[in-house]
């Protein structure tokens, strides 16, 4: 503890303790019956466009987008970029599919996507593979969170041995847990406030300052090495870093809504039309996203790697360190316990949500469906509150005491779980013209697949499909949707053809799904 | 404001059915998914590399499409 950095520590930890307070007294905002799962969990639908653009703001650009994208273009350069593409398509799919999501989820008081597939399709399986796939994907992604308070806690110069090495993050997860447990969804929602407006003061700041210091752009690009400043050209047979490029662009665009704490967030609104308007003016997060990944290439120009004071710290962090060296490097240690308070802010918004999402999703679909199948309003909000508590418990145990290397890995393999339930829910959302064993099928298939082609590249994104002498890489999630969706379209005639006598009932009608 | 051309219900008079103003949204995708359109140095931009500027310049494209989009299909 020779080396803490007292003025930032400081700052952080009140601005930690405003949001501690922020997190206890919103139980108490728009006040409902938090012994309601639709209260607990979902804010009562309650939300309206301005609230709804900070908590979805608040819940998509995680601590862990604001680490890993800069780490990302330091490491690898330009293909960090895929992040701006991705970031544009998002807003589209969003406002295209989810109105209609939010309508049917609203009249038939649906809370999780495994509600809306046990509804339209009347099959309780597909609705435990929805379920199973939400809470398996948030997992690894909770740990990120924390990683991401403790790589600045890490910044900051605490640290230890043993337990008290582990204490910082313990406490913060006390935090994160007893609010949760207290206020539900309205504890992130008036955080994600704080936390937006915190990180965008720290990017706009850092995107300023810092290429003054290293006198201009132009520097900075001139410092950056010529293989990492663009995509590399492709060969003639093959489609190469482009194709690697588009489809982490496009897959991870299609797979964002699909997790559960997306979901959450977007079911919270008021309306179907607070939905819309937020696609319209979600976009202004997404110019903050490429700024902050030109930070990467700040880290670069700066040196950090090179310095001795931060040796440490790339060590233990290996490149998600850049950011927070950049940062001690570059800012004041006031403004430094800002950006930092940014960041582990910036992971206990989401954290709480995924937690908050991974609850509703065992509490409906696994818990109602399998196990007490008439819970009275309280024990079923009861019961989503003990397992958000779970849920955290089990990210902090599997940060505690397993490499960092292993949540980043798994979080990798979410990405490639969760799009396999596209077609269930968002494609389920136009049309009801899918099987449901089809659509099980084809998530299997698509599930299996996936992780096996991961593995065998070394739990890395892209897979170089080949086809005729030409090669294809690119994100293994995307290519096993698309396998997943032709085993849907080929095996539903087949499936329907053979077992006409029990189809499966579908609750909702045309209407459910219009304002 | 001019209403969208709903096929899949010509009795709905809410939003949900189809819009030829989603054209828009088509656009987007197919510039954000086509690396070659970008992927070079020049011209730089006060010092930043074309791939850099033009893309974030283009979030900002995007974000007055999906404005216009918006406001077209409004009730």
């Amino acid at each position: 503890m020779q080396n803490v950095n007292w003025v930032a520590l400081t700052i952080f930890v009140l601005l930690f303790g405003f949001i501690t307070w922020l997190g206890f007294a919103a139980a108490n905002w728009r006040k409902g019956d938090l012994d309601q799962l639709h209260e607990w969990g979902l804010g009562g639908r309650r939300f309206g466009t301005i609230v709804t653009w900070f908590l979805v703001g608040g819940d998509l650009y995680t601590a862990y987008t604001f680490i890993a994208v800069p780490a990302l273009a330091f490491g690898a350069g330009a293909i960090a970029f895929f992040a701006v593409p991705y970031t544009i398509m998002i807003y589209p799919i969003l406002f295209l599919v989810f109105p209609r999501l939010w309508n049917v989820c609203n009249k038939h008081g649906y809370i999780t996507a495994g509600d809306f597939v046990r509804g339209r399709f009347g099959n309780r399986w597909l609705a435990l593979a929805v379920a199973v796939t939400g809470i398996v994907a948030t997992m690894p992604y909770i740990a990120l969170q924390l990683v991401g308070i403790q790589v600045v806690i890490g910044a900051m110069g605490v640290s230890g041995t043993g337990f008290v090495a582990d204490l910082p993050l313990i406490i913060a997860f006390v935090i994160l847990a007893a609010f949760t447990y207290s206020s539900g969804l309205r504890a992130p929602a008036s955080i994600a406030i704080v936390k937006d407006i915190l990180i965008y003061i720290t990017a706009f700041a850092a995107v300023i300052i810092i290429p003054i210091e290293l006198g201009g752009f132009g520097k900075i690009f001139a410092a950056v090495p010529v293989q990492k400043l663009l995509l590399a050209v492709p060969g003639p047979t093959t489609t190469g870093a482009y194709g690697v490029y588009a489809t982490l662009a496009l897959g991870s665009a299609l797979a964002l809504f699909l997790y559960p704490h997306s979901l959450t967030g977007i079911l919270s609104a008021s309306s179907g039309h607070a939905i819309r308007r937020n696609a319209a003016m979600l976009p202004s997060y997404s110019f903050m996203l490429g700024l902050l990944a030109l930070i990467g290439f700040f880290a670069i120009a700066a040196g950090v790697s090179g310095l001795p004071e931060y040796g440490a710290g790339f060590k233990q962090f290996g490149n998600n360190f850049a950011v927070p060296a950049l940062f001690l490097h570059s800012f004041p240690s006031w403004f430094v316990g800002i950006a930092f308070a940014a960041i582990g802010i910036g992971a206990l918004v989401p954290a709480a949500i995924m937690s908050i999402a991974a609850a509703n999703l065992y509490t409906r679909n696994i818990h109602r469906e399998f196990i007490n199948k008439k819970p009275s309003d309280k024990q079923e909000a009861q019961m989503a509150k003990w397992v958000s508590l779970i849920v955290k418990l089990g990210a902090l145990v599997f940060i505690l005491f397993i490499p960092t290397q292993y949540a980043i890995q798994l979080q990798l393999l979410g990405g490639i779980w969760i799009i396999q339930t596209l077609p269930a829910v968002m494609l389920g959302v136009y049309t009801r013209w899918f099987n449901d064993w089809a659509l099980l099928v084809g998530w299997a298939v698509g599930t299996v697949a996936g992780t096996t082609m991961a593995v065998v590249m070394n739990l890395t994104p892209s897979y170089p499909v080949a086809l005729g002498g030409y090669t294809f890489p690119g994100y293994t999630a995307f290519y096993t949707l698309i396998l997943n969706l032709l085993l849907a379209v080929i095996l539903t005639p087949v499936f329907n053809a053979l077992g006409t006598k029990r189809k499966s009932i579908d609750e909702t009608v045309t209407a459910d799904y219009y304002a | 404001m001019y209403r969208g051309f709903v096929t899949m219900n010509k009795t709905q008079k809410k939003s949900g059915g189809w819009s030829w103003w989603y054209l828009l949204f088509a656009i987007q995708f197919v510039i954000a998914l086509w690396p070659p359109f970008y992927n070079k140095a020049e011209p730089y931009w006060m010092g930043i590399p074309f791939f850099y500027w033009s893309q974030l310049l283009f979030v900002i494209v995007a974000a007055v499409l999906t404005a216009v989009v918006y406001f077209a299909t409004d009730d």
